[in-house]
């Protein structure tokens, strides 16, 4: 199994949920995020004031697939979350031990 | 005669019309002070968010008894010396028939009392967005009632009281230039010298925590300006109150312009909080100068004061003092600017017959104004840091400074602005007090939260 992460822009979110919902994905994690990559954030001026926002609003999607799906999802998640602009985000994948339902206690790809 | 005998529907010379005028402009700067708040508390970070509005809204509740008590007394009592008035008559309210004319006037001495009340709460209330963030709140309270006494209620008296000494030189205040918007920001000045800048001035972040707050205030302020502006003539039987109205008005798009423009031209955006500080450094200048300048040049002097304020606000950075809102910045640089314009735009035919250099009037109104604005300026600046220090040396100014970072609206009110837990009663936070009697054995009581 492997739990892939995506921290993206936050428009993008419906977006690359309904694409995961087309893929067959059954169900995800989504949480507000801040951070920066390479561009560096933002500047704000107020009252002639300037202030670098480095961190940005982000959120970070976390959905846990089969190895044979892993890469393709990853594509997914890549292709709806892409606006060419900077700041589009990063997407990745960690291999997982285990995952268990609670509901039932399924374990491994049963659970998911 | 005493007060309530005679209905005061007798009364000989009272206009309902400007009696009921002047009731809706003294509403009109009494919401001024709330809005005030909402344009000062939009500006703070979210950790003194309260402490932002309750330092403007305890002028409401501080001045309002004060003005009652004395207030009213020396402000516009009888002269004495020209620097101060007492009539033993307005001590607490006391000696006023309702049916009672103010001298000169054709509305009641009490709706010229409770008009000249509202323009007391607000010009403290002014001051407290210096000192965002660092002051114990009851060092706040008691410097405002220190300071309506003896720094409001007198100078009050020297520009509007009959006898006062800058009134009877000829300088023009038309609604409160130096008395308020001068007064309050060099008093700010002042307190701010004394206090010191906040923890992490200059080095952290200090961004406005909700512009729309501070666009609300704003609103509500140009819409309680009216009231503070077009009233200041007491009545508008002829018509002076609504050149005031629309030189309110003209002058602070203006100065909304201007100031943005100079955002476009010197930082390249055109900001919500520019357009709102435009627009009360424009309210700000056009409130001494408004009742004697034409249209256009309400539109002239709105677009200076737009764009010097504009330019203003910088200075805090450069000279190194931590006028947290800009209220030296606005007020102290509007009013000064407000005020003197009066001697280049006076149009000698609506206010007064006095002239100024644009109108053939010479250098004579220019220089009285600059006299009246440098002894506001002055005895405002001295007594304000004498009171400042004081209050430092005695109960102390500030709260300490792990209070300062940690959020003074949980130190000083026990409450915070905002719930962000989402989880309906907050995250980790339960009822540790207050229990009423026999349901006691509910929780420990190892803080008092309510009463």
């Amino acid at each position: 199994m492997k739990l892939i992460t995506a921290v993206v822009k936050p428009h993008r979110l419906d977006e690359i949920k309904e694409a995961l919902q087309a893929f067959g994905v059954q169900g995800l994690t989504v949480t507000e995020a801040s951070g920066y990559g390479r561009q560096r954030g933002h500047t704000e001026v107020y009252r002639g004031a300037e202030y670098t926002v480095d961190l940005v609003p982000k959120i970070r999607i976390e959905v846990l697939a089969e190895d044979d799906d892993a890469d393709q999802l990853i594509e997914v998640v890549v292709k709806a979350a892409r606006t060419g602009k900077i700041g589009d985000g990063k997407v990745w994948s960690v291999p997982v031990d285990t995952a268990v339902r609670v509901r039932t206690g399924e374990r491994g790809p049963d659970a998911l | 005669m005493p007060p309530g005998i005679t209905l005061a529907a007798d009364a000989p010379g009272l206009s309902a019309a400007n009696t009921g005028f002047m009731l809706i402009c003294s509403a009109l700067v009494m919401l001024m002070t709330p809005g005030l708040a909402f344009f000062y508390g939009g500006m703070v970070r979210v950790k003194s968010t309260l402490n932002m509005l309750m330092m403007c809204f305890i002028s409401l509740g501080i001045v309002t008894v004060l003005w009652v008590l004395y207030g009213f007394s020396l402000a516009f009592g009888t002269d004495s010396g020209s620097l101060i008035g007492w009539s033993a008559d307005y001590v607490g309210l006391s000696g006023i028939g309702i049916n009672q004319l103010w001298d000169g006037y054709s509305i009641p001495v009490y709706v010229f009392a409770v008009f000249q009340l509202m323009f007391a709460i607000i010009t403290p209330a002014l001051i407290s967005g210096a000192l965002a963030d660092r002051v114990k709140f009851t060092a706040w309270a008691l410097f405002v009632a220190l300071w309506a006494t003896v720094v409001y209620f007198p100078v009050a008296h020297w520009v509007w009281g009959s006898g006062g000494w800058l009134f009877e030189m000829g300088v023009i205040d038309f609604a409160g230039g130096t008395a308020v918007h001068i007064n309050a920001g060099a008093a700010a000045l002042g307190v701010i010298l004394v206090i010191g800048k906040r923890v992490g001035f200059g080095r952290d972040p200090m961004r406005p925590h909700s512009l729309p707050l501070v666009m609300l205030g704003a609103g509500l302020l140009w819409f309680g300006w009216f009231g503070f502006n077009a009233g200041s003539w007491l009545g508008n039987d002829d018509g002076v109150g609504a050149v005031m109205f629309v030189n309110t008005q003209v002058a602070t798009a203006a100065a909304m312009l201007a100031w943005l423009a100079y955002e476009k031209i010197r930082h390249g955006s055109l900001t919500t909080l520019g357009a709102a500080s435009g627009a009360v450094a424009g309210l700000v200048a056009i409130t001494p100068s408004g009742g004697s300048a034409s249209p256009l040049g309400a539109i002239a002097i709105g677009a200076v004061a737009g764009l010097l304020c504009a330019m203003a606000v910088g200075l805090k950075y450069r000279f190194g003092f931590d006028d947290s809102l800009d209220v030296v910045g606005v007020h102290l640089v509007g009013g000064v600017v407000g005020s003197l314009l009066v001697g280049f735009f006076a149009t000698g035919g609506v206010q007064s017959d006095a002239r100024g250099l644009f109108y053939g009037g010479g250098f004579e109104q220019l220089g009285k104004q600059a006299v009246g604005v440098f002894a506001v300026l002055a005895y405002s600046l001295v007594v304000s840091a004498i009171l400042a220090l004081v209050l430092d040396r005695t109960i102390g100014m500030r709260v300490g400074e792990d209070d300062e970072i940690s959020g003074i609206d949980q130190v000083e009110h026990a409450e915070t602005a905002y719930d962000f837990s989402g989880a309906g009663g907050g995250a980790g936070s339960r009822r540790t007090a207050s229990v009423p009697a026999g349901t006691a054995a509910a929780a420990p009581q190892t803080r008092k939260v309510d009463a």
